[in-house]
């Protein structure tokens, strides 16, 4: 497959057209809100606390939609204006602006209680213009980043590195700007269900937990949760249904208002209308 | 943008820039728009807000409702006080201006409420 980053820069890539297609796309919007939440639930936030995150890279806010499900307040940045006005039109809670991580994020010292990432400073890696320099801008982006969250507050950035040179060359600028941590790897013995997350921490090294899917991951994760984990093993997506059933699951334990299951929940529309 | 937002934007990303904040906002269009009111929320972003910062921010857009020149202690529980202040965090919204860096006196366009950060490569 080819890979984005390589066809054009991000504010080129992500026009109109492309904002549209990826916003209305089911299963784009199935896989961006799972490693969303999965990228809040490493964050470890206080429990039951709203809290004001980051959203790097926030594009037309699927990621954000799913801090707002759960109560969180963001601010996003995004390079394409595209994929901000689809946001606009989606009428997400969180505030917009738009900008370029690699330039640094434009915020003052200890503004935010977390950030998160999701598919995005993959970008960073490339150089779109004669001046750019994927270090330089990396450093830029985790130095500023580093600024701007509070002490004892965390980053987990979901990236798809395209080689070992690209995790090794992220990392290392995350950890020279200040930060501890690594790269927490998802179902690493699943060529679709891989994922990488970068978890980066402001106040002191603390062990990593183990990626999913992984031998030993009963470290910090539910035993619920590793219920889940195992039924999804080797079929990275739930069916539509199950989708929609836990997602009404979760709000309902947030106390929000949600309609009953039918026998029609999650089934496709007849069309006759 | 939202007040939050201008709280903690700055445009020190700009080469030859300290602080850059607090940026200062020409409005040609300033908008209220409903926000669910999480009390909690309020309360916990508050400690981080610079208040005379936003005091003078909302007072330049009128909508300021009379609260104090300073942060009262004892807010949590105060209902009334933090609605205020939800209010003027997240329901004002400034739709159309710009942003002007208090060091270099560079311009921010705001449009469709989104503020534009963007550098040009001779600002980074
Ligand atoms: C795959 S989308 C992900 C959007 C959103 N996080 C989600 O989960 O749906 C990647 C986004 O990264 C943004 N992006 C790429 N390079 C960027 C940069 N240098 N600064 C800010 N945003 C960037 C793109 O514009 C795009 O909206």
């Amino acid at each position: 497959m080819s890979r984005p980053e390589h066809l054009a820069p991000p504010e080129i890539f992500y026009n109109e057209d492309e904002a549209k297609k990826y916003t209305q796309n089911s299963r784009i919007i199935e896989i961006q809100e799972q490693m969303s939440e999965r990228a809040i639930e490493l964050l470890l936030l206080p429990e039951d606390t709203s809290c004001f995150l980051l959203d790097i890279g926030c594009g037309s806010g699927l990621s954000g939609s799913v801090l707002e499900e759960q109560g969180h307040f963001w601010i996003g940045m995004d390079i394409s204006t595209a994929m901000l006005d689809v946001a606009l039109e989606r009428e997400v809670e969180g505030d917009l602006v738009l900008s370029d991580m690699g330039q640094g994020c434009p915020f003052r010292a200890g503004a935010f209680d977390g950030a998160i990432s999701i598919s995005a400073i993959q970008w960073l890696c490339n150089a779109d213009k004669s001046h750019h320099r994927p270090v330089q801008r990396l450093y830029k982006f985790f130095s500023t980043l580093y600024a701007c969250l509070s002490r004892t507050a965390r980053a987990v950035l979901q990236f798809y590195p395209e080689n070992d040179e690209q995790m090794e060359l992220v990392t290392s600028q995350a950890m020279k700007a200040g930060f501890y941590g690594g790269v927490v790897i998802d179902y690493p013995n699943s060529t679709k269900a891989k994922k990488f997350f970068l978890v980066l921490m402001t106040g002191g090294n603390v062990p990593l937990p183990k990626g999913l899917g992984t031998e030993g991951d009963s470290n910090g994760v539910d035993y619920a949760k590793r219920e889940r984990v195992k039924k999804q093993r080797g079929k990275p997506l739930k069916s539509v249904k199950n989708w929609i059933q836990e997602k009404k699951e979760r709000r309902r334990r947030q106390g929000r208002d949600v309609r009953p299951d039918s026998k029609y929940t999650g089934r496709k529309r007849s069309g006759r209308f | 943008m939202k007040l939050l937002t201008h709280n903690v934007l700055t445009s020190k990303c700009i080469r030859g820039v300290t602080v850059g904040y607090p940026l200062l906002i020409k409005a040609t269009n300033v908008k209220v728009s409903e926000v669910e009111f999480k009390p909690d929320f309020v309360a916990k972003v508050l400690p981080k807000i610079e208040w005379d910062v936003l005091a003078n921010a909302a007072e330049s857009l009128g909508h300021w409702q009379n609260l104090p020149k300073e942060l009262p202690n004892n807010y949590e529980n105060d209902t009334d006080f933090l609605k205020k202040i939800h209010r003027v965090l997240l329901e004002v919204e400034v739709i159309q201006g710009e942003l002007i860096c208090p060091e270099s006196g560079r311009k921010f366009p705001i449009t469709n409420g989104i503020a534009n950060m963007l550098l040009n490569e001779d600002e980074v």
